[in-house]
C-alpha cells in the first residue's frame, strides 16, 4: 500500500492524540503497547473496504473517541455495582468492574472458592507477573484492529487460574456508569487447568443514553480434559458502542460451551476466535440477538481445527425488529492435518419488521479431505402458518409472535447448563419482548 | 468420509494431463501490433470497420481502464499479468471475414472437426434430429470464423450473428443494450474487454418468438501470445425463448493465456434464457506451467416481468478461473437460477460462484454448486444472494457442497446473503426436506435413505438442465454429472 497516503479521519486522529498522553500512565511493557498501536495505525480503524469488517464499518460508526475512563472513587464504584441487575439472582464469585477498573475492595482474596486463584491485572502488569507470557494465545488475533486497540489501552482486569472442578460459577460483572461518555479497555484472562471445570458468567451494563466505547478482551487457556462452561450478557445501554474478542485454544478431550446474548447496546460486535488444539475435543459457539431501533449488531467468528477428530457447533439466532441490523459472519479453518473434523455452523434470522436487515456469511475453508463440516444460514419472516395455528387457537397475534420468537431464541439458549443462568437469559427475552408489545 | 472410488476414478479421467484439445493448428495469422494502446484500439476498430461511437466507447473504457487496478480479492494467484505483452487482436490472414465455409482456411475447418463441432449445415441435419439442431458461432482466436443456420434463423426473426457484424448491420439494437448489464465500469477485466474485444455473438430474439434451435459459439484460442476477448450480448425481447451454448478449448502451451469475456443477457417480460457453459480451457500441466487464465464477467438482466434466466456451467478447464454469474432480478415474479459443477485439478485455481440480486417483488433464485477438488487444486465457491427493500416476497435456495479428493487441495466456501427486506426468505443450504417435501417422500417411501432421496433429487435437477445440452457439448458434461459427491464436505 505504499502508494496510498493514508488521510486519518478525525477519530483515528483522537486514538492517536488519547495514546500519546497515555501511554507513560498506563501499566507494564510501554513498548509492546506502543507496537499494537503502531500496527492499528498503520490501517486505521477498519471500514466496508476492509473485508472483515464489511457489514461493520468502523470508520463511519466510530465518529468520536470517548476519553478513557479514570479509576472510580469507592463510592462511586458501590453506587455502581448497586445498579446492576445481571444474572442478579445467580448465586456466584463477584469479579466486578466499574468503568473498565477492577473493583478489588469487592473481592475477598483470602476467602477465594478452592482451585481459583485471582491477579489483579494493573499488578501483574506493573510487577511483569509470570502469567502475562500466557496471554494472546490467539496469536492471529492480533492482526485484528479492535484486539489491538484493547492491547495499547488496556488499563485494567484480571488473570484467573482454574484448578480442579470449581462448583462456583465465577461472575466477571462489567459495569459502566461514568455520568458522561467514556472508553474502557478490559483484558481478562482465564487459565483453566487439566481436568479442571468452570462456569464463567460475564455480564456488560452501561448507562442508557450515554455513549460508552468500551473494548473487552476474555481470553481463556483451556487444558486437556476441561470443561468450560461460558454465558455472556450484552445489557449495555442504548447509546453505547461495545467491542469485545472472546479468544481460546481449547486442549485436548476438552468440552467447552460458549453463548453471547446480546440484549443491549447501539452497535456491538462481539468477536470470537477459537484455536481447538487438542484432540476429541467439542465446542459449542452459540449466539442469541435481540435487536430493535436501529441497533446494529456484529457476530463474527472464527474457529480453527487444529487437531484429529473435534467436533465444532455454532448456532446464531437472531432477530430483528424495527430498522436493526443483524450480522454474522462465520468461519471455519480445518487444514490438512485435522482428519476427522466435524463442523456445523448455522446462522438464522428472523425479520420481525419491514425496515430491518440481515447479512449473513458463512465460511468453509477446508484443506482435508476426511471432514464433515456443514454450514446454513437462514432468514426470513415468522412462519405464517404457525401465526396462524396459534392465533386461530385465541392468541392474540403480539402474544403468538413472541411465544415463536422464544421458541426461536430458545434452542440457541437451552444450551445453558447452569440453570438459574438459563432462566435469567430466558427471563431477559422475555422482557425484550414485553417491551416490544 | 472420503471420496468414492468411482469419483476419484472418473476425476482422474478429466486431469490435467489428460487434456484432449491441446493441439495446435498452423494458420497464418494477422496480429495487431504487440501490446496495448490507443492505436491497437483503433486498428482493431477499423478491421471491424466499427461506427465512431463504438470507437469512442471503447477509447473512453481504455482511459478509465488505464486508472483501475486488478482485482485480488479473490482466492486466486498468480504472476503479475504484463498487459503490453499480448496480442490483443490475431485472426486468420488469408480472408479473415469469410463469406460462406467455402471460403474458411480448410485447415480452420480441420480443427473444428477435430473437436467435433459441426459447421456444415447438412451434416448436422443428417445427424441428428432436426429438433436438436444446433446453429453454431465459431470464434477462431480474434474473429468469428463461420456462423450456421443465419438464413434458417432469420426466417424465424431471430438475428444470430458475431458481434462485430451486428454492430455494422443492427447498430441501434446493439447501442440500445450493449453495456447496460455489464457497464464499461464494472470491473477491471470488464473494462478491459470493452476496450480490445474483438468478437462474439449477437443474438435478438423478437417478441413471442421461440428460438427454433439451440444457439451456440464455440471458442478456440488458437494463435500464441494472444488474449481472446469476446463480447456476447443476448436480448429476449417480450414472451420469447432461446437457449444458448458456448464452449472453449486452447491448445497446450507454456505460457499463460488471457481470456476476458464480457457476457450480458437481458430478458425482457416474460422472457427466458438458458445460458450454459462448458468450459475446458488449457488447464496447464501438472507442475501448474501454461493453461488459461479465465477472468469473465458474466451478467444476466431479468428486465421484465415473469422473465427467466438460467446459467449452466460445467468447468473442468482454465489454470485460474475467476467467474461469478448473475442475475438482476429487477422484473416482478422473475427467476434466476444457477447450476455449477466446477472440477479442478493439478494446481487449478477455480474461485467461482453467483450472484442473485433480489429487487423486483415475488423474485425467485435457486443455487446449485457442486465443486470438486482434486491434485494440489484450490476450488473456491463465491457467491451473494441480497434482497433490496422492495424485494417483497425474495425466494432464494441455495446449495453448494464441495468434494475433496487428497489432502492437498482445498475446497472454500464463501456465501454472502444479505437481506434487507422482511419478506424475504433465504435458505443457504438449509434442511433437505426444503427441497421438495413430496419429492422427499416418494423417494424414502420407496426405500431410499434420505441421503439417496437428496442426492437423486438435486442431481436430477441439475441432469435436467445438463441434459439440454446438444450432443457435441454433452458427453462431457454427462460424465461430469454421473460424479457422485458421497463424501461431500458441505
Amino acid at each position: 500500500m505504499a502508494d496510498v497516503t493514508l488521510m486519518k479521519t478525525p477519530a483515528e486522529s483522537a486514538l492517536a492524540q488519547a495514546f500519546e498522553s497515555a501511554k507513560n500512565m498506563l501499566p507494564g511493557n510501554a513498548e509492546s503497547r506502543a507496537q499494537a498501536f503502531e500496527q492499528f495505525s498503520s490501517r486505521g480503524l477498519p471500514h466496508r473496504r476492509v473485508e472483515e469488517f464489511k457489514y461493520t464499518d468502523l470508520r463511519a460508526l466510530l465518529r468520536e473517541i470517548a476519553p478513557f475512563a479514570n479509576v472510580p472513587s469507592a463510592e462511586e464504584a458501590k453506587a455502581a455495582l448497586r445498579e446492576s441487575k445481571a444474572f442478579a439472582d445467580v448465586s456466584a464469585l463477584q469479579v466486578p468492574f466499574v468503568n473498565g477498573h477492577f473493583v478489588r475492595e469487592a473481592v475477598d482474596f483470602h476467602n477465594l472458592p478452592e482451585g481459583i486463584e485471582i491477579v489483579p491485572l494493573r499488578e501483574a502488569l506493573a510487577n511483569g507477573h509470570e502469567w502475562l507470557a500466557k496471554l494472546s494465545p490467539v496469536t492471529w488475533a492480533s492482526d485484528n484492529p479492535i484486539y489491538q486497540l484493547n492491547t495499547s489501552f488496556m488499563a485494567d482486569g484480571v488473570m484467573i487460574r482454574v484448578a480442579g472442578a470449581v462448583e462456583t460459577p465465577v461472575h466477571l460483572r462489567f459495569v459502566t456508569a461514568a455520568g458522561s461518555a467514556v472508553a474502557t479497555a478490559t483484558r481478562v484472562l482465564v487459565v483453566v487447568e487439566d481436568d479442571a471445570s468452570v462456569t464463567l458468567l460475564e455480564s456488560h451494563e452501561s448507562t442508557d443514553g450515554t455513549n460508552h466505547q468500551p473494548n473487552d478482551v476474555m481470553e481463556m487457556i483451556a487444558g486437556d480434559r476441561s470443561n468450560v462452561q461460558h454465558v455472556r450478557l450484552n445489557a449495555e445501554g442504548d447509546k453505547t458502542l461495545a467491542l469485545s474478542t472472546l479468544a481460546m485454544k481449547i486442549g485436548g478431550e476438552a468440552t467447552f460451551n460458549s453463548i453471547n446474548v446480546v440484549a443491549g447496546a447501539a452497535t456491538s460486535r462481539h468477536q470470537v476466535y477459537a484455536i481447538l488444539d487438542g484432540e476429541n475435543t467439542n465446542l459449542r459457539v452459540n449466539g442469541a440477538s435481540m435487536l430493535k431501533g436501529s441497533q446494529h449488531s456484529d457476530s463474527t467468528l472464527v474457529v480453527e481445527h487444529n487437531a484429529l477428530h473435534c467436533e465444532s457447533r455454532e448456532l446464531f439466532k437472531t432477530v430483528i425488529d424495527n430498522e436493526a441490523t443483524g450480522v454474522f459472519q462465520g468461519k471455519i479453518i480445518v487444514p490438512h492435518h485435522a482428519q476427522k473434523t466435524d463442523g456445523r455452523m448455522m446462522s438464522a434470522a428472523l425479520l420481525l419488521a419491514e425496515g430491518g436487515s440481515m447479512n449473513n456469511k458463512p465460511e468453509l475453508e477446508i484443506f482435508a479431505d476426511d471432514v464433515q463440516c456443514a454450514h446454513g444460514a437462514t432468514c426470513g419472516q415468522l412462519d405464517e402458518d404457525l401465526l396462524f395455528y396459534l392465533m386461530a387457537r385465541g392468541l392474540p397475534k403480539k402474544d403468538a409472535e413472541s411465544l415463536l420468537v422464544q421458541a426461536f431464541l430458545g434452542e440457541a439458549i437451552e444450551f445453558v447448563e447452569n440453570e438459574s443462568a438459563r432462566e435469567a437469559l430466558v427471563t431477559t427475552v422475555e422482557s425484550w419482548l414485553k417491551a416490544r408489545a | 468420509m472420503p471420496a468414492v472410488q468411482e469419483t476419484i476414478d472418473q476425476v482422474r479421467s478429466i486431469d490435467v494431463d489428460q487434456y484432449k484439445y491441446g493441439f495446435e493448428t498452423e494458420v497464418e495469422m494477422e496480429k495487431a501490433p504487440k501490446g496495448l494502446s490507443e492505436d491497437v484500439i483503433r486498428f482493431i476498430s477499423a478491421k471491424k470497420g466499427e461506427p465512431e461511437w463504438m470507437l469512442q466507447w471503447r477509447l473512453d473504457a481504455y482511459k478509465r481502464w488505464l486508472t483501475m487496478k486488478e482485482p485480488n480479492w479473490a482466492r486466486v494467484s498468480y504472476d503479475k499479468i504484463d498487459y503490453n505483452d499480448i496480442y490483443y487482436y490475431a485472426a486468420p490472414k488469408n480472408n479473415p471475414a469469410p463469406k460462406s465455409l467455402d471460403e474458411v482456411d480448410p485447415e480452420i475447418l480441420k480443427t473444428y472437426e477435430k473437436l467435433g463441432i459441426p459447421l456444415r449445415e447438412q451434416e448436422i441435419l443428417a445427424g441428428v434430429e432436426p429438433q436438436n439442431r444446433v446453429a453454431v458461432d465459431a470464434v477462431f482466436d480474434s474473429v468469428s470464423v463461420a456462423t450456421t443456420f443465419k438464413e434458417e434463423l432469420k426466417k424465424a426473426g431471430v438475428i444470430f450473428m458475431p458481434i462485430s457484424e451486428a454492430i455494422r448491420e443492427y447498430p441501434d439494437l446493439v447501442r440500445q443494450y450493449l453495456g447496460t448489464v455489464v457497464p464499461v465500469t464494472d470491473n477491471f477485466f470488464a473494462t478491459l474487454n470493452s476496450a480490445v474485444f474483438t468478437d462474439g455473438s449477437f443474438v435478438y430474439v423478437p417478441p413471442g418468438v421461440r428460438c427454433p434451435m439451440e444457439l451456440s459459439t464455440y471458442f478456440r484460442i488458437n494463435e500464441k501470445n494472444t488474449g481472446q476477448f469476446e463480447r456476447t450480448l443476448i436480448i429476449a425481447d417480450k414472451g420469447s425463448y432461446v437457449s444458448y451454448l458456448e464452449g472453449c478449448t486452447a491448445p497446450k502451451r507454456d505460457e499463460n493465456q488471457l481470456h476476458a469475456a464480457v457476457v450480458e443477457l437481458i430478458a425482457l417480460d416474460d422472457a427466458e434464457i438458458k445460458y450454459s457453459t462448458v468450459q475446458n480451457w488449457y488447464p496447464g500441466d501438472a507442475h501448474g506451467k501454461g493453461g488459461i487464465y479465465n477472468f469473465v464477467t458474466k451478467r444476466g438482466d431479468c428486465r421484465g416481468k415473469n422473465s427467466v434466466i438460467t446459467w449452466t456451467q460445467v468447468e473442468t478447464g482454465s489454470a485460474i478461473t475467476w467467474k461469478y454469474p448473475s442475475c438482476i432480478l429487477r422484473g416482478d415474479n422473475s427467476r434466476g437460477e444457477f447450476y455449477s459443477i466446477a472440477v479442478s485439478n493439478g494446481m487449478q485455481q477455480v474461485d467461482s460462484g453467483t450472484k442473485m440480486i433480489h429487487l423486483g417483488k415475488n423474485t425467485t433464485s435457486r443455487i446449485i454448486s457442486k465443486g470438486i477438488a482434486a491434485g494440489k487444486s484450490e476450488n473456491t465457491y463465491r457467491g451473494l444472494v441480497s434482497a433490496h427493500r422492495k424485494a417483497t416476497g425474495a425466494r432464494n435456495f441455495t446449495n453448494c457442497d464441495s468434494l475433496l479428493i487428497g489432502n492437498q487441495c482445498g475446497a472454500h466456501t464463501v456465501p454472502y446473503i444479505e437481506s434487507k427486506n422482511s419478506t424475504a426468505v433465504f435458505e443457504h443450504e438449509a434442511t433437505t426436506s426444503k427441497i421438495s417435501e413430496d419429492q422427499m417422500f416418494y423417494c424414502q417411501q420407496r426405500g431410499l435413505s434420505e441421503e439417496e432421496a437428496t442426492a437423486l433429487i438435486v442431481n436430477g435437477f441439475v441432469k435436467d438442465v445438463l441434459q439440454q445440452l446438444p450432443m457435441e457439448f454433452a458427453v462431457e458434461a454427462q460424465k461430469l454429472i454421473s460424479i457422485s459427491l458421497e463424501g461431500s464436505v458441505g
